[in-house]
């Protein structure tokens, strides 16, 4: 269970949001909802610890996140704005070391059927700074495959350049996360077929 | 555990190979400035000679200190630190890792090519494996300091600079007791102190910088 409290975040000097308090219980996805520059990115790196708070705590299972910050990173799968890619490594390769650096043991075979099943069987050993902007988001995006041990997903537009087929079936993994006992929290923009109703926490709300 | 450190050392000696350019370039000055010293101070064997180990050493630190302000920066860009901040492993543990990756394709080639550039100089011959032993010694040293130069000044305006303006002063006591070394062995006193202490600071660097660098990149990447 993910509990947030009392939060408040600071950019720059000034106060984008202040007193959010949220729970988030397992099987749920949740959408952070506002406008451009209301703070849905700063919130989603305060979750995951790369931020710290101005004030507040956030906790992983009673737990504030700084306190036992190893055993919260193994129960969680953030993607951000940035895809995480090499331009000189391959998409398989890239794939690979983005699993050994989270500390997961994924052989080889296995990243190549996640890149197949997103959709890059054709790129598997191209270097990445040829793929296109929806292509670089799949090999980041791949990893969600993989991650299904890790019960928190903290995912930043995971929609952006994405073909409509592609948002369908990142739809359902996501879903199907959901609703085998683990927890998304996610931004986006754009409207995707989800099995699960999202709950919509509107930042709006809280901003200062 | 091991698992996350090898598979960062790969993949930034893999980064190398296909970059190799990159690591040539730094050779290539390397060589380049110790060559520059017989044209300005006069090609007089006796004056170079006694020159030679303060020449070679600065030139070590100088071109590591080209190179160092690449060691985090593609990763800040990409969000592949991002990612390995977030890792269930110790951030000691890829930090050491990346120094290691870094100091293998900068440090390990300087103590390879230096003796060849010492004779040059024409430094004694006796001294080519004390010069050689204390860059071993020291160029580490100078890539874990440099390392916790780089990850605070990460993702700073003109962080090139302000990395040699905050790292350089650092450099100063490997400096001395690096080309210390090589001038003692070189007049017949025996370079053991100065390759103890020398060894002493790599060991003390060896534990403290990666701690210190993992709390710099947190910081940096807030």
């Amino acid at each position: 269970m993910l509990e947030i409290e009392d939060l408040a975040c600071l950019k720059g000097d000034r106060l984008l949001f202040r007193g959010l308090a949220l729970t988030l219980a397992a099987g749920e996805l949740l959408r952070v909802a506002g406008p451009n520059g209301v703070g849905k990115t700063s919130l989603l790196r305060l979750v995951t610890g790369l931020a710290l708070a101005e004030a507040g705590e956030v906790r992983w299972q009673g737990v504030a996140i700084g306190r036992d910050r190893d055993a919260f990173h193994r129960d969680l799968l953030y993607l951000g704005h940035a895809s995480a890619l090499n331009d000189l490594l391959t998409p398989l390769e890239n794939l690979r070391f983005a699993c050994a650096a989270a500390g997961d043991e994924v052989d080889e075979g296995t990243c190549m059927e996640a890149l197949v099943r997103i959709g890059l069987a054709d790129q598997l050993d191209l270097p990445a700074r040829v793929l296109s902007q929806g292509q670089r988001r799949r090999v980041g995006l791949a990893r969600l495959f993989l991650s299904s041990g890790r019960r928190l997903w903290v995912l930043d537009e995971p929609f952006t350049a994405l073909d409509v087929r592609a948002v369908a079936d990142l739809a359902t993994t996501l879903s199907d996360h959901c609703r085998a006992g683990g927890m998304v929290m996610l931004t986006t923009h754009q409207d995707a077929p989800f099995a699960v109703e999202p709950r919509v926490l509107d930042i709006g709300a809280y901003a200062c | 555990m091991l698992n996350t450190f090898f598979a960062v050392l790969r993949r930034d000696l893999l980064l190398a190979w296909r970059g190799r350019a990159d690591v040539l370039v730094t050779l290539a000055f390397f060589v380049i400035v110790v060559c520059l010293f017989p044209f300005g101070v006069g090609a007089e064997p006796n004056q170079l000679r006694a020159i030679a180990p303060g020449v070679l050493w600065v030139a070590a630190l100088l071109a590591c200190l080209l190179s160092l302000h690449r060691l985090f920066a593609q990763d800040h860009v990409d969000g592949t630190l991002e990612q390995l901040l977030l890792s269930s492993e110790p951030a000691v543990l890829w930090v050491l890792a990346k120094v290691l990756a870094f100091w293998l394709t900068t440090g390990l080639p300087v103590v390879l090519v230096a003796p060849g550039l010492a004779l040059l100089l024409d430094l004694e011959q006796g001294a080519l494996p004390t010069l050689a032993l204390s860059l071993a010694l020291g160029t580490p040293i100078l890539a874990l300091l440099g390392a916790v130069g780089a990850a605070l000044t990460l993702g700073v305006r003109g962080g090139g600079m302000l990395l040699a303006l905050l790292i350089l002063p650092l450099f100063v006591p490997v400096l001395i007791f690096g080309a210390g070394a090589v001038e003692a062995e070189a007049s017949g006193t025996g370079a053991a102190a100065h390759l103890l202490l020398l060894g002493g600071g790599l060991a003390g660097a060896l534990a403290l910088a990666p701690l210190a660098c993992a709390a710099a990149l947190r910081i940096s990447t807030d």
